[in-house]
């Protein structure tokens, strides 16, 4: 940038441009890179055990620490783990690749270089499909991402960066660096340019990195904690006009942590790209910062084609050469696709599009799957799970199967409903005592004395009571006005201090007056 | 001296092979702890004009050789080498001892953890001497790049060692320690040998385990025996050769059969041996080439066929060589940057992590290492990656070619060592190119993975300093240099009447005053 553009892209750093107006005129192209932490029990390179929340320098060794001397070892299983990932994004997987060394120097990377893969990836040229809601609203679109790559690579250590205003490496105090991380396995997931998704871009982003995190889970390889940073998106986005056939310059927005961001960060930079294009300025190739808080992106370091890395075949191991009888024995091993399992479990439960989101939303596919094989009816085992446990979950911030309810808990809860021991608030009380760590649904039940009232002479005596305490919507009742019954229904059900099938009051008032329900 | 052994049977216990103190401490005629004595004793005497070693562990070394003794009193089965002292080159991490790797960066770095072929010593129960002086992180031929000062030839004080392991060769040659380990990335380990009248052995590629070797250049570096006879270093080669799976380039196979091969027939009646026309000849001195057609005759005498075979790429092995070893090490020194370990200068002021590293690493890396970084860093650099590191690998693969033809002529490849006796200190550090030109014969071998090592073969006539003759053989095929190395120095030294190395003049106890290039004002401050 010269300097005379310089004082107007800073002056249109903030501005944006109304993103749905942006659309009419620019096509935005998006290239999405994913690192994914695999959770093998060691190291990328060495022994040392990886787990999150350690002591910091607490899982380190020689190797990890590029200590002199020391040499990688390849994991075995982070291969396999990488190949699987290749192979459920439909990738071809190399039949003989090397790692490389990327050079820079930075803190947090013990040998001054990352080994990584360069030009020669397990795996590339895969694709996945992703669904977004359909534009009318009614059913789901899908869109076909390509994938470029998908490769092994070492994590690096964690910089906090102690002082100053920012919290970042400028004007700090004091840097300290955690090497508990430096060397857990990654894999870089990379798309090919994302073209034509229009004004959906943000949503399929969005999509894209959901339906990758659900692959991750399916193929359980990973955590995908994105809040934990064991799955990171960095977006790169550009725009250019519609009906060009050159792309943009691009911009890279680092390490966005939750799906909301992604989705986010993209419509962010749409936007703030359109509106440095429209001021007639140029954008500037670097990396951004992503601000949850602010819902903005601020300039990283500036980043070229050039930027150079010194890439060579990592000469310490020797080259990853999986046999096609390797390949073909893990591709057994794939899980179903999250997406073709989800429809096929909508099919079985009979639930609506609607109704099935909210369950893949609230995190509950799979445990609503464990509650029906334990005997539940779908629709308890969804109203329980995407409804009541999903909402009490998200209170306490933890996932919908963290609670300690199980899925047998579920069904034998349900089992306790559709017997009739237990009416809907009942149940809800019940679930508290589970939640509480009272025990199952049927101790808890009998700790808390909760059952219906089964005997009909207790509910009778206290529609009598209701009855003749209420002459005026007794009186509307009887006049035709059935739906009145309800305020009546109320204070029974008040009298029996809840105790009591709602339905059974209602029909006990309805013949008690000799009215027709 | 504190010895009790009968000293007309044993004069000097430090003029024995490893194999003869092997067999006598076996056989109960002195004690390890006498024998490591005797070696401590002469390092103490002749370290401060050799400057051989750069820490001496004589607790260490002592307390190793007393455990054997008590243990071969208490009749225990122990290790062939058991009780035989080794010095070990700075560059093998050593647990709790200093390793420098003749670097400033490192001096005061403490390994936290052994080198495998250092566990594999302390299994054969060796007592380490001491750690050996080097060029810095192995860049040189002469020691003299060592930041604790060159290391002097025995031989001729006013005379360089060879290098990198300088230190390793002059503790062997100079009888401080019958053994010691050397690391040979484009002739380390055998140029050494040869100017110092020694034999030293670079096994085949991943035939040694790497891990715990400080990095110079990773696929051309190998861990190797320095030693005095053939036999002291097949010996010595079986305790460090073997798969380790903490290093992935380690070959996962068997040994080669080097100790039976350094020990069996002397009879090379059938043996092809190749000579190397393109090694030799201009700018190899008189006198070596004079001993290496000697021992041409010697090996005929033997029943060897010798053949001329031609190896065309070699003529490009050194451009190459000098390309992948500067980018590998620009990588692999890479890690010094005063963050974690090492030496730190912080600048003035409130420095930033990139300030203090590059003070860090400007303080604390001789100019010879700085001059193959900015090489490395530049033939790695996008733009010139593919005319200088990826020429230089197709480079690599045709000498690769060259051998496996010239292997399909002969079974073993021979050729002087060295093109030169051992030069003067201060004679070539100014003119990095001749020095580099020191390891033309030796670099191949690098480059392509095959063994090669390197036996005396007598004296130059015209200086009487020691020549070498290098043996080259196909990858895995270890056993047979030794074969031929074992032959090849029974006959010389019946012919000579006995080993080359028996002709050492007395060291000197003081070196004489600095020549006008050396660096003696580091070798003042050189710990010992
Ligand atoms: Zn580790």
């Amino acid at each position: 940038m010269t300097a005379t553009t310089g004082g107007s892209a800073a002056a249109t750093e903030f501005l944006t441009v109304p993103f749905d107006e942006v659309l009419t005129r620019y096509e935005p192209v998006m290239g999405l890179e994913v690192h994914v932490e695999l959770s093998t029990a060691t190291k990328m390179f060495c022994g040392c055990a990886q787990s999150f929340g350690a002591e910091p320098n607490t899982r380190t060794c020689p190797v990890c620490l590029g200590l002199p001397g020391a040499l990688p070892v390849v994991n075995a299983t982070a291969v396999e783990s990488a190949i699987r990932i290749g192979l459920a994004l439909n990738c071809q997987i190399a039949q003989w690749c090397r790692f490389a060394r990327k050079n820079y120097f930075y803190p947090d990377m013990p040998k001054n270089f990352q080994t990584s893969q360069y030009d020669e990836p397990i795996a590339f040229n895969g694709y996945m499909d992703v669904e977004i809601p359909a534009e009318d609203g009614e059913g789901v679109e899908t869109f076909r991402i390509e994938i470029e790559r998908a490769h092994m690579e070492e994590d690096t250590g964690k910089s906090t960066h102690v002082g100053g205003a920012t919290g970042r490496i400028h004007g700090a105090d004091y840097s300290v660096v955690d090497y508990n991380r430096a060397g857990i396995p990654l894999i870089e997931i990379v798309t090919k340019p994302i073209t034509g998704a229009g004004s959906r871009a943000p949503e399929v982003a969005k999509a894209y990195v959901s339906a990758l995190r659900d692959l991750m889970k399916a193929l359980d390889v990973s955590d995908v904690r994105m809040e934990q940073g064991s799955m990171r998106c960095d977006a790169n986005v550009s725009l250019m006009p519609i009906g060009a056939e050159v792309f943009g310059t691009r911009t890279e927005t680092k390490n966005v942590n939750s799906l909301r961001s992604v989705e986010r960060a993209v419509r962010y930079e749409i936007t703030r790209h359109a509106a440095i294009l429209d001021a007639g300025d140029k954008i500037v190739q670097e990396t951004r910062h992503w601000h949850e808080d602010t819902g903005i992106t601020t300039s990283g370091r500036p980043k070229s084609d050039a930027d150079d890395y010194r890439y060579f075949p990592e000469p310490d191991l020797v080259p990853v050469a999986p046999s096609r009888e390797d390949v073909e024995r893990l591709r057994a091993t794939l899980p179903e696709n999250p997406a073709v399992r989800r429809r096929r479990l909508q099919g079985d439960w009979g639930f609506t599009d609607l109704e099935m989101r909210d369950v893949v939303n609230a995190g509950a596919v799979d445990v609503i799957e464990e509650t029906v094989a334990a005997g539940a009816s779908p629709a308890a085992a969804r109203k329980w799970w995407s409804g009541d446990l999903a909402r009490r979950a998200n209170a306490q911030g933890v996932a919908v199967t963290e609670l300690g309810v199980t899925p047998a808990h579920i069904a034998e809860l349900d089992a306790l409903v559709s017997g009739g021991r237990l009416n809907d608030s009942m149940a809800r009380q019940v679930v508290e005592g589970v939640v509480a760590g009272e025990g199952t649904p049927t101790e808890v039940a009998d700790a808390r004395g909760l059952e219906l009232v089964q005997d009909d002479g207790a509910l009778q005596a206290a529609v009598d009571k209701v009855i003749e305490g209420n002459a005026g919507v007794v009186e509307k009742i009887r006049g035709g006005k059935v739906q009145a019954v309800g305020a009546l229904i109320g204070q029974v059900m008040k009298e029996m201090r809840g105790q009591a099938d709602a339905a059974r009051a209602r029909e006990l008032i309805l013949s008690t007056l000799g009215v027709e329900g | 001296m504190t010895t009790t052994t009968d000293s007309t049977a044993y004069p000097d216990l430090t003029r024995l092979t490893a194999v003869q103190m092997a067999d006598a401490l076996a056989a109960g005629e002195f004690t390890s702890v006498e024998l490591t004595q005797a070696h401590l004793d002469r390092i103490e005497r002749l370290n401060p004009a050799l400057n051989a070693f750069l820490l001496v562990d004589a607790e260490g070394a002592l307390a190793t050789a007393a455990n054997v003794d008590e243990a071969r009193a208490a009749g225990e089965e122990l290790p062939r080498l058991a009780g035989v002292p080794i010095a070990v080159k700075d560059i093998a991490c050593t647990r709790g001892l200093t390793t420098t790797a003749g670097s400033r960066m490192l001096e005061h770095f403490v390994p936290p953890y052994d080198a495998t072929i250092v566990t594999k010593l302390r299994e054969a129960r060796m007592p380490i001497l001491g750690k050996t002086n080097m060029d810095e992180f192995a860049m040189g031929s002469s020691t003299e790049h060592s930041a604790y000062g060159p290391t002097r030839n025995p031989w001729d004080l006013e005379r360089i060692p060879g290098g990198s392991g300088g230190g390793s060769s002059a503790a062997v040659a100079g009888f401080l320690a019958p053994l010691a380990i050397g690391s040979d990335t484009g002739g380390s380990i055998r140029q050494p040998a040869a100017v110092t009248g020694t034999v030293g052995a670079k096994p085949t590629y991943g035939g040694v385990s790497r891990y715990g070797i400080i990095a110079l250049a990773s696929s051309l570096d190998q861990i190797g025996p320095c030693a005095r006879t053939v036999a002291d270093a097949a010996l010595l080669h079986e305790v460090l050769g073997g798969h380790d799976p903490m290093d992935s380039t380690s070959i996962d196979a068997p040994v080669p059969p080097v100790v039976a091969a350094a020990t069996g027939t002397r009879d090379l009646t059938g043996l092809r041996v190749g000579v190397v026309r393109e090694i030799g000849g201009e700018g190899f001195q008189e006198g070596v080439q004079a001993r290496f057609e000697e021992s041409l005759d010697h090996l005929r005498a033997l029943g060897a066929e010798i053949v001329e075979v031609s190896c065309p790429h070699f003529t490009y092995a050194m451009a190459a060589y000098y390309l992948i070893l500067p980018s590998e090490a620009s990588s692999n020194l890479a890690r010094y940057d005063a963050m974690r370990y090492g030496l730190r200068v912080e600048p003035d002021g409130s420095p930033s992590a990139e300030q203090v590293m590059a003070s860090s690493r400007d303080a604390g890396f001789g100019d010879e290492v700085k001059r193959r970084i900015i090489l490395g860093t530049y033939a790695l650099s996008s733009g010139y990656y593919d005319a200088y590191y990826g020429q230089a690998q197709k480079v690599r693969t045709l000498i690769a070619r060259d051998f496996a033809a010239a292997f399909e002529q002969a079974d073993v490849l021979v050729s002087p060592t060295a093109p030169t006796t051992a030069f003067r200190i201060g004679d070539k550090l100014d003119d990095p190119m001749s020095m580099y030109l020191n390891d033309i014969a030796t670099i191949p071998a690098n480059l392509a993975g095959v063994p090669g090592m390197s036996i005396p073969s007598g004296l130059a006539e015209e200086d009487g300093l020691p020549v070498g003759i290098q043996i080259l053989a196909p990858a895995m095929e270890d056993q047979r240099m030794y074969a031929v190395g074992a032959a090849l120095e029974a006959r010389l030294t019946e012919a000579q009447g006995g080993f080359v190395i028996e002709r050492l003049p007395e060291v000197p106890e003081r070196a004489p005053a600095a020549a006008p290039h050396t660096r003696s004002d580091e070798t003042e401050e050189a710990r010992a």
